[in-house]
């Protein structure tokens, strides 16, 4: 009885719909109609209340009822979606060692649109260039690296305290307060007294927001934007405070020319020879442009399982810009600028 | 090597001291020199041609050496010392029907003729950024510089500057105005010269009358221009900035016609082909790339590997790629590829230089849509 009066209603309605789709015009798709309908149905055999034939849930005066009926056609696609799943679970299972291979799922990183800048490792020329650039000082061991870390003028509290937890992630390096020096005129100090770095972390409402990274004496400057600070205080299960070990580093996906001279960059803000009874690394991980600093202690348990243990601060840099020379925004020549409308409009292209 | 220069329509200079050579046509690029005794003194500061059917490129290097390369053979045929290193490094480099002109950072013009030891000697003060020769009167050269105005130089008088600018009134606080030409182009058929400055301003200058002072100035930008190359149809010029900006202007009005987009690093080196409507620009970004001035769409773009000064291109092989590139019948143009490839083998066996070359992959695109414009 219910079945048979049902299935004619089924019918009712879905001619109804066609011809009031091409009066109305609605924007809904069929799928979806389909569901509506279904769930009408489902009604139907509860309530027994009766709906127009051309029946949208929106068009529910009833708030909670909307509401309910919205959650039941919820329910509804998440069985079915369930259902398939475990339909094609089950085909695989009886295939067996013959079932296709399962599916690499498509993200924009393997989607990724081919650099032409990606650095093969046996091209001369980009060896000769890399090898005779500024930082192949600290890579043949010739200058060991000391960093001086300031802020913007007048800190606040956060930015004290990110520069603080910097400072004891980088070996050797200095804090000092800016006193509202101008950076074109510390650069010429700071080469003066030896240093090989001069880091300035900028905030805006009082959040760092901002990364100076210049390079010394001669370049390159970097500009970093600075999103997810994360302070020790702010994390949950970090060990114990850093030691004073200088720690492993390690870089992660820089792969094309400009992402190369980034990874240079930031390897030699750190010592060369890193005291590994320290157990600490410091890792730089660049995914989708976006470059990830943790900080761990590791544990090797026994020969195949390691413990980490994050030690602090996080934080994400973005490469806002890459000068040639120290400092100079004015009259300093850009190698790289991000520029947003130009470079972003592909979402599959990356430049580190 | 010699087939393979010969292909070759733009000659690039790098700071890794490197000459390249890149076929559009083709879509290859080639290194001219010895891997192996590469080295930064080498950098490449200043390019030119060396004679009239631009057979020959003079390259002016870091360390004040003037090396000829023979387009046709492929191979450096000579080299001459040209002041040393200590005066600075090549800010422009010429040739007239007999001499070499050289000029270097510190002011130092230096006139070598062709086969005698002795030079002419100007002081043409110190701080210079680029010295320029006019194209129709090969014995006149434009200097400037940081605080350094504009000067024009007749080398067979060369006592004394025949035009010195005046620096515009003050501004507005009754400040001076700081001098810093980057860059100068002569407007062909007129005596006027445009220059661009470290402080975003295009000017024009006309030593025909007896004003000094600019004729024309506009504002461009809020970045240092670096480059400046005027076009073929004498009224626009394109400027490039330290941010990778690159725009056309008009020079009767002095307003912005439109950007060229695409670039991501400081431009260095810009030239505009003496007859067609293309720009071709290179800079710290590592890539050369072609526009064109019509439409302004982004034509070729190649990856060279080393960070880029100078581009210079020739002005009639070019002219070819271009008609092979917009070939409407297809299959002609397959033909010819095929030409090209046969040939390429040959020259591949018969490599017996040492000099290497490497081919890079050069990307065309919008080549397509040429097509299409073709065929309407």
């Amino acid at each position: 009885m219910d079945t048979t009066k049902l299935s004619t209603s089924d019918s009712v309605s879905k001619k109804k719909g066609k011809k009031a789709k091409k009066q109305v015009q609605s924007d809904e798709k069929p799928v979806v109609e389909m569901d509506a309908v279904s769930v009408v149905k489902e009604e139907k055999s509860t309530s027994g209340a009766t709906f127009p034939p051309s029946f949208s849930m929106s068009e529910i005066k009833n708030k909670q009822r909307r509401h309910m009926m919205f959650i039941k056609l919820k329910q509804e696609k998440r069985k079915q979606k369930l259902e398939l799943k475990k339909k094609i679970k089950r085909e695989r299972e009886a295939l067996g060692d013959k079932a296709p291979p399962k599916e690499v799922p498509k993200t924009i990183e393997n989607q990724r649109v081919y650099d032409e800048t990606t650095v093969n490792p046996e091209d001369e020329e980009v060896a000769f260039d890399e090898g005779t650039d500024e930082f192949s000082a600290y890579f043949n061991r010739l200058t060991n690296p000391k960093v001086l870390i300031t802020t913007s003028d007048r800190p606040r509290t956060r930015t004290v305290k990110f520069i603080e937890q910097l400072a004891t992630v980088i070996p050797d390096a200095h804090v000092y307060y800016r006193r509202g020096l101008a950076l074109k005129r510390v650069i010429p100090q700071c080469v003066s007294h030896g240093f090989t770095y001069l880091l300035v972390v900028n905030e805006d409402r009082k959040m760092p927001n901002g990364l100076v990274l210049c390079h010394l004496p001669d370049g390159p400057t970097a500009h970093f934007k600075v999103s997810g600070v994360r302070l020790r205080k702010e994390m949950k299960r970090i060990g114990k405070a850093p030691t004073e070990h200088t720690p492993e580093v390690i870089l992660n996906n820089f792969t094309t020319r400009l992402g190369h001279t980034v990874g240079r960059l930031l390897a030699a803000l750190f010592p060369h020879d890193p005291q590994f009874v320290g157990r600490q690394v410091a890792t730089f991980h660049n995914q989708r442009d976006f470059v990830f600093f943790r900080f761990h202690r590791y544990i090797f348990k026994n020969e195949k399982r390691v413990g980490i243990q994050e030690l602090g601060p996080r934080f994400t840099l973005k490469l806002r810009s890459l000068q040639k020379g120290t400092f100079d925004s004015k009259f300093g020549e850009y190698e790289w600028v991000h520029k947003r409308h130009e470079m972003d409009s592909c979402r599959r292209k990356f430049h580190l | 090597m010699a087939a393979k220069s010969q292909i070759c329509t733009i000659w690039l200079g790098s700071e890794t001291g490197i000459l390249k050579g890149v076929s559009l046509s083709k879509k290859q690029a080639f290194n001219f020199c010895e891997m192996s005794s590469l080295s930064r003194d080498q950098e490449v500061c200043v390019m030119a041609w060396g004679d009239e059917n631009e057979s020959e490129v003079l390259v002016g290097s870091l360390n004040g050496t003037v090396t000829t390369f023979s387009t046709d053979k492929g191979i450096f045929t000579g080299s001459r010392e040209c002041g040393d290193p200590s005066q600075g490094r090549f800010t422009g480099l010429a040739v007239t029907d007999s001499s070499l002109i050289t000029c270097v950072e510190s002011g130092l013009l230096k006139v070598w003729k062709e086969g005698s030891t002795d030079t002419v000697e100007v002081n043409v003060g110190s701080g210079i950024c680029r010295m320029r020769q006019n194209p129709s009167q090969r014995h006149r050269v434009a200097t400037g510089g940081k605080e350094n105005p504009l000067k024009l130089w007749d080398l067979e008088r060369p006592d004394k500057a025949i035009f010195t600018a005046k620096n515009v009134a003050h501004d507005w606080l009754d400040m001076r105005v700081p001098v810093w030409v980057r860059d100068i182009g002569f407007i062909p058929d007129s005596d006027k010269i445009v220059t661009c400055t470290g402080h975003h301003q295009v000017r024009v200058y006309d030593p025909s009358t007896s004003q000094k002072r600019p004729v024309l100035e506009a504002q461009l930008g809020e970045y240092p221009l670096t480059a400046l190359s005027l076009t073929s149809n004498q009224n626009t010029v394109v400027v490039g900035n330290t941010h990778g900006e690159l725009a056309t202007l008009d020079l009767r009005k002095g307003l912005m016609c439109g950007c060229l987009k695409g670039l991501s690093g400081a431009v260095r080196g810009l030239q505009c082909h003496p007859s067609l409507p293309l720009v071709a620009s290179c800079g710290l970004d590592r890539f050369l790339r072609v526009h064109s001035l019509e439409d302004r769409s982004l034509q070729h773009k190649v990856y060279l590997k080393s960070r880029l000064n100078c581009v210079l291109l020739s002005s009639r092989e070019l002219e070819s790629s271009i008609v092979d590139d917009t070939g409407d019948v297809e299959e002609v143009k397959a033909e010819e590829d095929e030409v090209w490839d046969t040939m390429e083998t040959v020259t591949e066996k018969s490599k017996k230089r040492p000099a290497e070359q490497e081919k890079a992959s050069v990307t065309e695109v919008d080549g397509k849509k040429k097509n299409k414009l073709a065929k309407k």
